[in-house]
C-alpha cells in the first residue's frame, strides 16, 4: 500500500516531534532557565533562533517546552482514551441504567463548553502537572466516550454480534472478539484528534497563565512570555505558536489518512 | 419506420472508476458496446440480475450517469438527435421534458419538504409544456388513472403522509404529467409488498396504455416484465444476451441464460410425509418493550423432524418476531416452545448450552452476519471449538468438510468474507449453522437478497443438506415461489396471526381464505396477459360481492 | 395542541433543566474539589482565627446545599454576589463587560455567518474541484490552530508585515460605534478566522449530506437548472442543518471570545474571568461561567428548535 504525500508529510513530522521531545536533554544547546546572551538578540550561529525577553535562547526553550507540551497532551489524551472508550463499550453493551446514568453524566459536562468547565475546576485545584492532566483527559474523556459508545452501538446491533449472543458466547468474547476489532480503527483516528484537542488545551490554558507554571514552559506559555516581542517585530516570537500548529496539523494529517483508510475500508466492497 | 424511432443506442459504453482499499483507483466498464432500439409507444424491457447494467443503460437515454458512471462510447439519439455529448443546457431541455424518470424509491425521491402537487407539476411548468391550471388539472387526472385515492385533494399532503404504494403511483403520475415521449420505469415495484405490487403494476400499465408512451421497463423480475413490455432485453454483465418479443422469450428462449432466468422459479420439492415434531410452539403473544400492542397474537405451529415449515408473511406480518422469539432473543409474554420433547426457557439467559446448539438462524444479510475482521475459517471453526472443544488440524479438518459440503472446495479457509460473493457468502453462513450439528436451523428470508439464479443454488444446497443432515428448517420468507420450492409444512401470517396453516398441499389448494387468496394471487407469474386475467378477475368478484 | 409546539416546548424545558443541572455542577462540583476558599482568600500563612472568622463571615460553615439554594436565588434574583478580592458587586462589574462581549462576538458572528454559508455554498457546488480543495486545504490548516496562536498569525500579518492595525483593542463607554468598530476590527478577524473554518467545513459536509439525497437527483433529473435544483429542492432541506452548524459555532465562538480578548487585553466578560481564574476569585468565577454556560446552553437550544420547526414530518403528521 503506497502512503499519499500529506500521510508521509504528517507522519515524518510527528515522528520528528516526539523523537526531539524524547531527548530534549539531549539537542538542546542551553539550559532551559538561563539568560545566556542579550534581551531580544536575532538569530545567529550562537542562538539559531535569537534570545527572548530575558535573554534566553528561544531554541533550547522550544525544544524543552516541546516536551512538556506533547508529554501533557500524550498523558491526557491516554487517560481520556482509557477512561472514554471503557465507559462507552459498557454503556453500549450494558445498555439500560448503566448506559442512562452514564449517557446523562457526559451530557451534563458537555453541555458546557470544556475551557469554561476547566476554568471553573482551575480557580480551585491548585495548578500542577498532575491536576492538568486530570482536568483535560476527563473533560476529554466526554468525546472518546459519545464516540465509542455510538460505534460500540453501531456494532452491537450487526447480526454476526447477535449470532454470538445465540451461540451462547459470554460477554468478554463479544467485545474483545466481535466488536472491538471492528470499532479499532475509528478510535485510532479519533485518537489522533483527542492528542490534538489536548495540545491545543494545554497550549490555551498556559497562555492564559493558567496552565503549566515556571520555571517549567511549554508551548502556550512560551507564546505567552513572548507576546511583548512581536509588537517590536520579532518573528522569533511566533516560532512557538508555529510549533504548536505544526504539530497539530501534522498529526491531523495522520488522523486524516487513517480515517479515509477505514472508511474506504468500509465502503470498499468492490463493484 | 424510420420516422416511428424514438431512442436508438448504438455500441453504448459506459464506464466508471472504482477505489477498491489500498489499491490505486482503477477504470470498470459496466457496459460493453450494447445496441437498443425503441419505437414511439412501445415498451421495452431491460432484464438481468445485479451488475448487469441495466439501471445504467435506462438513464443514459437520459444521457445520464449516476455517481460518477461515464458515457464513454457510442451513440444515443433521442427523437433524431445525438445527446451523449449533448450540452448541459441541451440536456436540461430534454430531461423531465421528452424523457422522464421512475425509480425504485419513491420515498426517497420525493422532497420531503415540499407538497405531492407541486413535485408533481413542476417539469411541466419549468419546461412550459403547461400553465399551472392545466397542470394541475392533469395531475388530478392521473392521480385518478392511476387509481390513488381522494385525487383531488391527494396532492395537498406531503411525501411522508402517504403510503408507500401511493407515492410509487405519485411517481409514475409525476413522470406522466409533462406528456414525455418516453419514461423510464427503473424497478418501481421492487419494493413493495407483493400485494401491493400487484395493483401499481396495473395502474402503471394502464397509464401506459392510456398515454401512448413509449417506456423502458427496468427490473430483476421476468414474470413482472413480462406483464408489461412489448418486447424484452436480457443483459448480464453489461452485455446484451437476448432480444425478443416478450412472448418468445417466456415460451421459446434461445439462450442458456435466458432459459436459466425463466425456470428460476419452477423448482419444486415433493412433501415429506408427517413425522412427530421437532419443535411445537403453542398460544405464543408477544410483544417489543415499550409498545402497546402484540406483534405476535396466539401463534401456535409445529415443525416435524427433518421437515421444513415455511412462515409465509408481508412486511408487518410478525414472522421474523417469530423466529426472535423461537431463539429467545424476544421471550414471548405468554404461549410454550417445545423443543425435542423438552420446553425451552422463554429468555435467552435461561437456555442451556445444548439448547443453543440445537437451535441455529441464517440471516437475510449474510454481509452483516458474519464478521468481517475473521476469516471463514475461523468463522466456520468458532461454532466446532465452542461447543465440541475442537481444535488445530482436527477443527481445520472438520471446517474442510464443511466447506465441501457446501460445494465451496478448498483456498476458502483464509479468506475474508469481503473476498466472497453474495452466494458464497450465503454459504458460510449454512456452514457455520451446521458446524453445531443442530436438529433446527431458522432461516429469515435467506434467499431475498440474493439473485434470483444464485438463490435458485441456496434452496437447492439446503434441500441437499437437509437430506443428508436430517435438519429441520424453519423457513421465513415472504415470496411464495421459494415456498413452494422448500416447504413440508406452511404458516400464513398477517397481522400477527395465523391465518392458514397446514401441509403444503392442503394450504396451496383451494378453497382459500381471503387473505391467502389475495396472497396467492398476486405473485406474478410468468406468463404473458396474466395481470390481465387477474386483474379481471377480481373486478368480476367484487362486482359478484 | 399542536405536536410542534408540544416538541418545542419539551425542549426549552430540557433546556431549563439542563441550565439548573449546570448551575448546581458549578455550585456544587466545586465545592466537592479538594481547595479551601477562606486558604484560597487568606493564603498560606493565615492563622486559623483569621480563617475560622472568614469562613463565618462567608457562610462557609452552612452545608453546601443551603449555600446553593442561597446562591441560585441570588442568581434568579440579579445578584450574584461580591468578589472575594476587591469586594465589588459582581453584577455591576460584569453589566459593562457583557456589553463589550457581546459586541466583540455579534461583530464576529454578523461576518462569519453569511461567509461561511457562501464559501460552504461554493465549495458543496464544486466539490471535489479546486475551488473546493482550496477552501478545504485553507480551512483545514486554521482548524488545527488554537484561537490564539493564529492571533499572533494574524497581528504579526496585520501589524507588522502589512502594518494596518494596532495590536491592541480598547473600548470605552462613550466610544462612537464607529470608533468601537476600528478597534474591535483585528480581534473580529481573528475570531472569524478561527469560526469560519469550522463553520464552514460543517456546511459544507451539512450541504453535500442534502446534495446525495435520491430526490436531488429526481430534480437534476426534470431537467432543471442547477440554481433551481439548490434553491427549490436543496434549501429547503438543509436549514435544519445549516442552522445547527451555525448554532454549534456560535457556541464554539463563546470560548474563542475569551482567549481572544486576553491576546488583545479587550476588558470584557472573557478577560475578567481569566483574572479572576489566577486570583481564586471563586464567586467570580462561578457567576461568569454560569452566564458562559447559560449561553451557550441557549444556542443550542434555539438549533434543536429551529431543527424541530423546519422538519415537514413534524409540521405536517400524518
Amino acid at each position: 500500500m503506497r502512503l499519499p504525500f500529506s500521510a508521509l508529510l504528517g507522519l515524518s513530522l510527528t515522528g520528528l516531534f516526539l523523537f526531539i521531545a524524547i531527548f530534549a536533554r539531549w539537542i538542546a544547546p542551553y539550559p532551559i532557565d538561563l539568560a545566556v546572551g542579550g534581551v531580544w538578540e536575532g538569530p545567529s550561529a550562537k542562538y539559531w533562533l535569537g534570545t527572548d525577553t530575558i535573554g534566553r535562547d528561544i531554541l533550547s526553550r522550544l525544544i524543552y517546552g516541546g516536551q512538556v507540551t506533547i508529554f501533557v497532551a500524550l498523558a491526557s489524551s491516554i487517560l481520556a482514551f482509557s477512561l472514554g472508550s471503557f465507559l462507552g463499550f459498557l454503556a453500549a453493551v450494558k445498555g439500560g441504567l448503566v448506559d442512562q446514568l452514564l449517557s446523562r453524566m457526559v451530557d451534563l459536562v458537555m453541555a458546557i463548553p470544556s475551557l469554561i468547565v476547566a476554568l471553573v475546576m482551575l480557580s480551585v485545584l491548585p495548578l500542577n502537572l498532575t491536576v492538568l492532566i486530570l482536568v483535560i483527559g476527563v473533560l476529554d474523556s466526554t468525546r472518546v466516550f459519545r464516540l465509542s459508545r455510538a460505534v460500540a452501538v453501531d456494532i452491537a446491533v450487526m447480526d454476526y454480534v447477535e449470532a454470538a449472543k445465540l451461540r451462547g458466547e459470554g460477554q468478554s468474547w463479544v467485545i474483545f472478539r466481535e466488536i472491538l476489532p471492528n470499532a479499532l480503527s475509528p478510535l485510532v483516528a479519533e485518537f489522533g484528534l483527542r492528542f490534538i484537542f489536548a495540545v491545543l488545551f494545554i497550549s490555551t490554558l498556559s497562555f492564559l497563565g493558567l496552565g503549566i507554571q515556571p520555571p517549567l514552559t511549554d508551548w502556550g506559555g512560551m507564546v505567552k512570555e513572548n507576546k511583548d516581542g512581536l509588537i517590536y517585530g520579532k518573528a522569533a516570537a511566533l516560532m512557538p505558536a508555529a510549533a504548536i500548529a505544526a504539530l497539530a496539523i501534522s498529526v491531523n494529517l495522520v488522523a486524516d489518512w487513517v480515517l479515509t483508510r477505514t472508511s474506504s475500508l468500509k465502503g470498499g466492497r468492490g463493484g | 419506420m424510420a420516422d416511428n424511432t424514438l431512442l436508438e443506442i448504438r455500441g453504448l459504453v459506459i464506464q466508471a472508476t472504482s477505489y477498491p482499499p489500498g489499491e490505486p483507483p482503477k477504470e470498470v466498464t459496466l457496459v460493453h458496446g450494447v445496441d437498443l432500439t425503441l419505437q414511439r409507444g412501445r415498451v421495452l424491457g431491460l432484464i438481468g440480475e445485479s451488475g448487469a447494467g441495466k439501471s445504467t443503460i435506462g438513464l443514459s437515454a437520459m444521457a445520464y450517469g449516476r455517481g460518477g458512471v461515464r458515457l464513454t462510447g457510442g451513440t444515443i439519439t433521442l427523437n433524431g438527435r445525438e445527446i451523449r455529448l449533448a450540452s448541459p443546457a441541451a440536456l436540461r431541455s430534454l430531461r423531465g421534458r421528452e424523457v422522464t424518470y421512475v425509480s425504485q424509491s419513491a420515498a426517497a425521491s420525493f422532497n420531503p419538504a415540499k407538497r405531492l402537487m407541486e413535485q408533481v407539476i413542476e417539469t411541466s411548468i419549468a419546461h412550459g409544456v403547461m400553465t399551472r391550471p392545466e397542470a394541475e388539472a392533469r395531475a388530478v387526472l392521473l392521480f385518478r388513472k392511476l387509481g390513488l385515492p381522494n385525487p383531488e385533494t391527494f396532492g395537498n399532503r406531503y411525501p411522508h403522509q402517504v403510503s408507500g404504494g401511493q407515492l410509487q403511483r405519485a411517481m409514475t403520475a409525476m413522470a406522466l404529467c409533462p406528456k414525455p415521449d418516453l419514461v423510464i420505469f427503473d424497478e418501481p415495484t421492487t419494493a413493495l409488498d407483493v400485494t401491493t405490487q400487484i395493483d401499481v403494476l396495473a395502474a402503471i400499465k394502464e397509464a401506459i396504455r392510456d398515454t401512448q408512451v413509449a417506456a423502458l421497463y427496468i427490473t430483476h423480475d421476468l414474470a413482472v416484465v413480462a406483464q408489461v413490455a412489448d418486447e424484452i432485453m436480457v443483459l448480464r454483465h453489461g452485455r446484451m444476451v437476448e432480444l425478443g418479443e416478450t412472448a418468445q422469450i417466456i415460451k421459446e428462449p434461445r439462450q442458456d441464460y435466458t432459459r436459466a432466468l425463466v425456470s428460476v422459479r419452477s423448482l419444486e420439492h415433493a412433501e415429506k410425509p408427517p413425522a412427530p415434531p421437532v419443535l411445537r410452539i403453542e398460544g405464543l403473544t408477544a410483544r417489543y418493550r415499550g409498545t402497546h400492542f402484540d406483534v405476535l397474537k396466539r401463534v401456535s405451529v409445529e415443525l416435524p423432524k427433518g421437515q421444513t415449515l415455511a412462515v409465509v408473511g408481508e412486511s408487518g406480518s410478525g414472522k421474523s418476531t417469530l423466529a426472535r422469539a423461537i431463539t429467545g432473543l424476544l421471550p414471548p409474554s405468554s404461549g410454550r416452545i417445545t423443543f425435542d420433547g423438552r420446553e425451552l426457557s422463554p429468555d435467552l439467559a435461561g437456555r442451556s448450552k445444548d439448547d443453543l446448539r440445537e437451535i441455529q438462524m441464517i440471516y437475510q444479510m449474510a454481509d452483516t452476519a458474519m464478521n468481517p475482521r475473521q476469516t471463514v475459517g475461523t468463522i466456520i471453526g468458532r461454532p466446532l471449538e465452542f461447543y465440541f472443544g475442537l481444535k488445530g488440524a482436527a477443527r481445520d479438518r472438520r471446517v474442510q468438510e464443511l466447506l465441501d459440503e457446501i460445494e465451496m472446495g478448498k483456498g476458502f479457509a483464509d479468506r475474508y468474507p469481503a473476498e466472497l460473493s453474495g452466494g458464497q457468502k450465503q454459504r458460510v453462513c449454512i456452514a457455520r449453522a451446521l458446524a453445531a450439528k443442530p436438529k433446527l436451523i431458522i432461516c429469515d428470508e435467506v434467499t431475498s437478497a440474493l439473485d434470483p439464479l444464485v438463490a435458485d443454488g441456496i434452496l437447492k444446497l439446503l434441500l441437499n443438506l437437509q437430506a443428508i443432515e436430517h435438519v429441520a428448517y424453519l423457513f421465513i420468507t415472504h415470496d411464495l415461489a421459494t415456498v413452494r420450492a422448500i416447504a413440508d409444512k406452511i404458516a400464513v401470517m398477517y397481522k400477527g396471526q395465523v391465518v392458514r396453516y397446514g401441509q403444503k398441499s392442503d394450504v396451496l389448494a383451494p378453497p382459500f381464505d381471503d387473505y391467502t387468496d389475495l396472497l396467492l394471487s398476486s405473485v406474478p407469474e410468468m406468463e404473458v396477459g396474466w395481470l390481465e386475467q387477474v386483474i379481471a378477475h377480481r373486478k368480476m368478484e367484487s362486482a359478484g360481492n | 395542541m399542536h405536536p410542534v409546539l408540544v416538541l418545542v416546548v419539551q425542549r426549552i424545558a430540557l433546556g431549563l433543566l439542563l441550565l439548573l443541572a449546570v448551575s448546581a455542577v458549578i455550585f456544587l462540583g466545586v465545592e466537592a474539589l479538594p481547595g479551601d476558599t477562606a486558604q484560597a482568600i487568606l493564603g498560606q500563612q493565615a492563622t486559623p482565627e483569621a480563617l475560622a472568622n472568614l469562613r463565618e463571615k462567608l457562610g462557609l460553615n452552612d452545608p453546601a446545599i443551603t449555600r446553593y439554594f442561597r446562591w441560585l436565588g441570588g442568581v434568579l434574583t440579579g445578584d450574584l454576589g461580591t468578589a472575594l478580592t476587591n469586594g465589588a458587586d459582581i453584577a455591576t462589574s460584569i453589566g459593562q463587560r457583557l456589553g463589550n462581549t457581546l459586541f466583540l462576538a455579534g461583530c464576529a458572528a454578523a461576518i462569519s455567518v453569511p461567509l461561511a454559508i457562501i464559501l460552504g455554498l461554493i465549495a458543496a457546488r464544486y466539490a471535489g474541484r479546486w475551488p473546493d480543495k482550496l477552501i478545504s486545504g485553507v480551512t483545514l490548516t486554521t482548524i488545527s490552530l488554537p484561537e490564539f496562536v493564529a492571533a499572533y498569525f494574524v497581528i504579526y500579518l496585520l501589524t507588522q508585515v502589512f502594518p494596518v492595525f494596532q495590536p491592541v483593542a480598547m473600548v470605552f463607554p462613550g466610544m462612537s460605534f464607529w470608533a468601537k468598530l476600528q478597534a474591535v476590527a483585528l480581534p473580529v478577524i481573528v475570531l472569524v478566522v478561527v469560526v469560519l473554518a469550522h463553520m464552514m467545513r460543517m456546511t459544507r459536509a451539512a450541504i453535500l449530506n442534502v446534495m446525495q439525497s435520491a430526490y436531488i437527483e429526481t430534480a437534476e433529473l426534470k431537467g432543471l437548472s442547477p440554481m433551481t435544483v439548490i434553491w427549490r429542492h436543496a434549501f429547503p432541506n438543509a436549514i435544519a442543518p445549516v442552522v445547527a452548524v451555525v448554532m454549534l459555532n456560535m457556541a464554539y465562538l463563546v470560548v474563542g471570545v475569551v482567549v481572544v480578548e486576553v491576546v488583545f487585553s479587550y476588558n470584557a466578560l472573557g478577560q475578567y474571568l481569566v483574572d479572576h481564574v489566577s486570583k481564586r476569585d471563586l464567586p467570580v468565577v462561578q457567576a461568569v461561567g454560569l452566564i458562559f454556560a447559560a449561553v451557550y446552553i441557549t444556542l443550542n437550544m434555539l438549533a434543536d428548535v429551529i431543527g424541530i420547526i423546519s422538519n415537514p414530518r413534524l409540521r405536517h403528521p400524518k
